[in-house]
């Protein structure tokens, strides 16, 4: 009667999530590809550009992980509080981790065991390469949302339309 | 005569140190433009794109994890081009 709603209306941005960040895990997968593709990238980086190439692909290397577990650490650490503080996190963050990434290269560009040119490559190649790398295993199935799973735990989820029932199939 | 001569190499030099002030010069602007434009568009995009996963999040919370998931990929693919800015600013400015 007074114009107001006379129930009350959740806020949707004061609702959180719960249990473990799903971007925790594909930042620690990409940590761990990274650590794998580290050997060959230094190697190539070494070929081009001699010690100061390999040492300059590491630590471009470096701050592409640390980019990806600090995205995820925040977006995490924000999603437990709730859906507006994890908002705000993604767009500082976003600005806050560009930022250290240029300190780090401003820091660091005089050094004398520093090349630019293969630090900058390892930048882009690196992060765009994992990210492809990880995206071809998060797309692998829809039913597990975080990663795709090992190959013995793979199932397809069947839902039988006249009974509806749920049955697990192996994959093949 | 050879007053002249020096007046004429001062004049060249002045004008080669003015050359190569004005090619910093153009260098310095021109990264900056490429950092600060590729920032923006990055930006707006992250900006867009979290706004949208937020409003699917409460919309179903039952699949918050995979919408969180292709978040966080898509917030780093767009951050990819902001990169891919400042390396073309490092190249530009310091190399």
């Amino acid at each position: 009667m007074n114009g107001f709603p006379t129930t009350a209306q959740p806020n949707v941005l004061a609702q959180r999530l719960e249990g473990p960040s799903p971007a925790v895990a594909v930042a620690k997968d990409l940590a761990r590809r990274g650590t794998m593709i580290a050997p060959i990238s230094i190697i190539i980086g070494a070929l081009f550009w001699g010690t100061d190439g390999a040492v300059s692909v590491a630590l471009g290397l470096g701050i592409v992980v640390v980019n990806f577990l600090l995205a995820a650490a925040m977006l995490g650490w924000a999603a437990r509080i709730s859906l507006a503080v994890m908002a705000g996190a993604a767009l500082f963050g976003f600005l806050i981790r560009l930022g250290l990434i240029t300190v780090v290269v401003l820091l660091v560009r005089n050094e004398p065991w520093v090349e630019l040119v293969p630090l900058g490559l390892s930048l882009i190649i690196s992060h765009l390469g994992l990210l492809f790398w990880e995206m071809r295993f998060v797309s692998a199935s829809l039913a597990f949302p975080g990663l795709k799973p090992p190959a013995n735990e793979r199932r397809i989820v069947v839902e039988q339309p006249e009974t509806g029932n749920v049955q697990q199939q192996e994959q093949t | 005569m050879s007053t002249l001569s020096q007046v004429a190499a001062l004049a060249a030099e002045a004008t080669d140190t003015a050359a190569d002030d004005l090619k910093n010069a153009n260098a310095a602007t021109g990264a900056g433009f490429a950092y600060g434009l590729a920032a923006i568009g990055p930006g707006i995009g992250i900006g867009y794109l979290v706004g949208q996963a937020v409003q699917a999040m409460a919309r179903q919370p039952e699949s918050a994890g995979q919408v969180q998931t292709t978040m966080f990929l898509g917030i780093a693919f767009t951050e990819a081009l902001a990169l891919i800015g400042f390396v073309v600013f490092i190249l530009l400015k310091f190399v």
